[in-house]
């Protein structure tokens, strides 16, 4: 099992350790998460990045045992508030799912029920759980409608999802999310779907609500701007495996893994020229990200990668301490391989 | 080369819908004005970067210059030409001779595409259309076409769907240069890319331009993909231009309330980054509703009484910088 250091001060919040997700496809065996790890401190935000398909909404649905099918979870463990989620019953996990750990979604306008007022349907949420009687809910509603920065809530309560607009409803979103007082929010691209002045807002208030509930945060995405402005720590993923994980700082500014630093590098920036003395081009990774079906044998990240070496080519390294809380997955940086 | 004429000249360029007591606007019937009274010159080697927040009419402007819809009202010139009236009365040859030298490259590489064509097929369509009296080159052409964006020639006999969308989206690019144009309106054509595929088409554009003299029209979402390709950049609001200036300055030095808040909105890949942000209060207004006097007034941080009741007109000052506003930064 690969090591991950435990911080010397509290044992994290949630840690998964050895994640594997396969899709059992008509084609063959799709490995869309294989053998992945983090871990989440208390009152923390865990940015999980990665291009499209690397597996990021995969592995957080996997915390919650919620993959689609065909897709099944076939080895790891998630270490949640002294208890592995991926061993407990079926109706253990009802009462952690929603409660204990939440969601935000992307696309606010799918995940309400279009038939339920906004009042109804967190209510329902709050009576199931048993947080709140019916007669209770409106009022601890109302006061988490204000709390996401709603005004009216009560007029909000009778509205439905359609009479709002996108940002307003990634706000009755985020509300449903902290319904219960969980210990830790999974947000997945939250912010995706809205236009960037809407987007400033809620990254603005799941910052300030992060502050004042204490609570932790996954939040998945593939913006590296979004992810330096929200999160302590970060993981990078590429093609179902994590490269790279340590403090954002470390991730921005001294990154070791070559897919991490490649990436970074290949971002256009909003704040630099590229006419001033001669038009610049950026320096582009070559190729793409390889298939899952039949992902190729030893690291994901070879056929792209500048200092491939032919060992790199046959044994899939794991992730190795390189300082502290930074772990890097590279032959090259003193990783450890496993024989593919 | 910039010191060549416009290639293209838009004048005060319109696009209103009305929008019928029936569906979806049912309470609130009235007039749409998607693109309103919009001006802009664009020359050789040049690439106009155009932004601005969803539904701000990015789309219209294209394809009203296009003529994919009716302008409500006017004109684009093209090399010198006034192209409305060509398109509107629709002769073939003078429609194609206009198109062939005009093209626009769409959003989703994977819609633009016809799945059962092959990409040599694909290719081949445009040059059937606009050189069928060059029937000996095409060949030759398809071979060259792949190779400028980056593709084998064996790759003329595939199907879209053995393509990554990097790759389909420099199919959707050779076939908009297949017949040599001088201007290519792009739609967000790196939008549905990955992260690390999108450099290598920016990339591309890029080369593309400086080895043929191409001017762009570049629309997009992405503020930091627009500062890399563009020369000039031109800020839309509600249906209106609201700011134009050179890249650097746009960026550097935004003028524009609008602007000013649009750029500090976009997070920064540096944990420590210490940028200024200006909040903004509130939505988008929607466009049946747009404020009167400047349409950004009920967000505005540096709104005055004037603001209210008077719009304001797109002025230049001495460096080619336009604005409209009554109280810039
Ligand atoms: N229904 C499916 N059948 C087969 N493979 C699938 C299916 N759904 C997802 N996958 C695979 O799972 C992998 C991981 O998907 P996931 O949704 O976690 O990616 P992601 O990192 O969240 O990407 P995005 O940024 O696009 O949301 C994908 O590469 C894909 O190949
Ligand atoms: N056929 C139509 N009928 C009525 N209104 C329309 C029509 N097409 C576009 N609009 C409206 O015109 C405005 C401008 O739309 P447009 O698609 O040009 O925006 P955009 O800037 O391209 O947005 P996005 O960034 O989301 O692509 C929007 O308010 C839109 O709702
Ligand atoms: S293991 Fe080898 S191929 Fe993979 S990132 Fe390191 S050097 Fe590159
Ligand atoms: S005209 Fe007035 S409201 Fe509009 S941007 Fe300028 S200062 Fe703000
Ligand atoms: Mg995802
Ligand atoms: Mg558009």
């Amino acid at each position: 099992m690969p090591s991950i250091p435990v911080s010397a001060s509290s044992p994290p919040l949630l840690r998964a350790e050895g994640l594997v997700v396969h899709f059992h496809t008509r084609d063959g065996v799709v490995r869309a998460v294989d053998g992945v790890d983090f871990e989440v401190g208390r009152g923390e935000t865990l940015g999980i990045v990665g291009e499209s398909g690397s597996g990021k909404t995969i592995s957080s649905l996997a915390l919650l045992r919620l993959v689609p099918p065909p897709a099944r979870i076939e080895a790891g463990r998630v270490l949640f508030e002294g208890e592995d989620l991926l061993a407990l019953p079926e109706t253990a996990m009802t009462r952690v799912r929603g409660r204990r750990i939440s969601m935000i979604f992307q696309n606010p306008a799918t995940s309400l029920n279009p038939i339920l007022s906004v009042g109804a349907q967190l209510s329902e949420i709050l009576v199931w759980h048993g947080m709140a009687t019916k007669r209770e809910a409106p009022e601890r509603i109302a006061e988490l409608l204000r709390l996401v920065g709603l005004t009216d809530p009560a007029a909000r309560l009778r509205q439905y999802p359609h009479e709002l607009s996108g940002g307003m409803r990634q706000r009755v979103g985020i509300a449903r999310a902290l319904l219960c007082d969980p210990s830790l929010v999974l947000a997945d691209e939250p912010t995706t779907a809205l236009d960037v002045t809407i987007q400033a807002q809620i990254l603005d208030l799941l910052a300030e609500l992060r502050a004042r509930l204490g609570m932790s945060m996954v939040l998945v995405t593939h913006d590296m701007g979004v992810v330096a402005r929200m999160a302590d720590r970060i993981t990078v993923m590429y093609a179902g495996r994590v490269c790279e994980s340590g403090s954002a700082r470390t991730i921005f500014h001294s990154p070791q893994h070559p897919y991490t630093r490649a990436l970074l590098d290949s971002m256009p920036r909003l704040d630099r020229s590229y006419r001033s003395g001669g038009r610049q081009l950026l320096p582009a990774i070559a190729g793409r990200p390889p298939g899952l079906l039949n992902p190729p044998a030893g690291c994901r990240f070879a056929a792209r990668c500048p200092e491939a070496t032919a060992e790199c080519r046959r044994v899939l390294p794991v992730q190795v301490a390189v300082g502290p809380d930074h772990m890097v997955a590279c032959l090259r940086r003193g990783s450890q391989g496993m024989a593919a | 080369m910039s010191t060549a004429g416009p290639l293209l000249q838009v004048e005060k360029l319109s696009k209103h819908y009305s929008v019928g007591s029936r569906g979806l606007f049912r309470r609130s019937g009235g007039t749409i004005r998607a693109v309103d009274d919009v001006s802009f010159h664009l020359r050789v080697g040049e690439t106009l970067g155009l932004v601005g927040e969803s539904g701000c009419g990015k789309t219209t402007t294209a394809r009203s210059i296009l003529h994919l819809v009716q302008p409500t009202g006017g004109t684009v010139r093209f090399e010198g030409e006034d192209i409305l009236p060509v398109f509107a009365a629709g002769a073939r040859p003078d429609v194609l001779r206009i198109r062939s030298r005009l093209q626009y490259v769409f959003q989703d590489p994977t819609l633009a595409l016809n799945p059962r064509w092959t990409i040599g097929e694909t290719l081949r369509e445009p040059l059937r259309i606009h050189w069928p009296g060059r029937r000996d080159q095409w060949e030759a052409r398809i071979a060259e076409l792949l190779g400028l964006v980056g593709l084998e020639p064996q790759h003329a006999w595939r199907y879209p769907h053995e393509f990554s969308g990097g790759q389909r989206q420099r199919v959707g690019i050779a076939r908009a240069l297949a017949v040599e144009p001088r201007l290519l309106i792009l739609d967000e054509p790196v939008s549905s890319l990955d992260i690390s595929v999108r450099a290598q088409i920016l990339n591309l554009l890029v080369s593309l331009q400086q080895r043929l003299g191409l001017g762009y029209l570049y629309i997009s979402h992405d503020l930091a993909s627009v500062r890399f390709v563009s020369s000039h950049v031109a800020v839309m609001y509600l249906g209106k231009l609201v700011e134009m200036a050179e890249v650097d300055a746009i960026f550097a030095r935004p003028r524009h309330h609008y602007t000013r808040a649009l750029l500090s909105a976009i997070p920064v890949p540096d944990p420590d980054s210490t940028q200024p942000r200006i909040a903004l209060q509130g939505e988008v207004p929607s466009a049946l509703r747009r404020p009167a006097g400047c349409p950004f007034h009920p967000r505005c941080p540096a709104a005055r009484t004037v603001c209210r009741e008077v719009e304001p007109r797109l002025e230049e000052d001495e460096f080619g910088h336009r604005l409209a506003c009554h109280n810039p930064a």
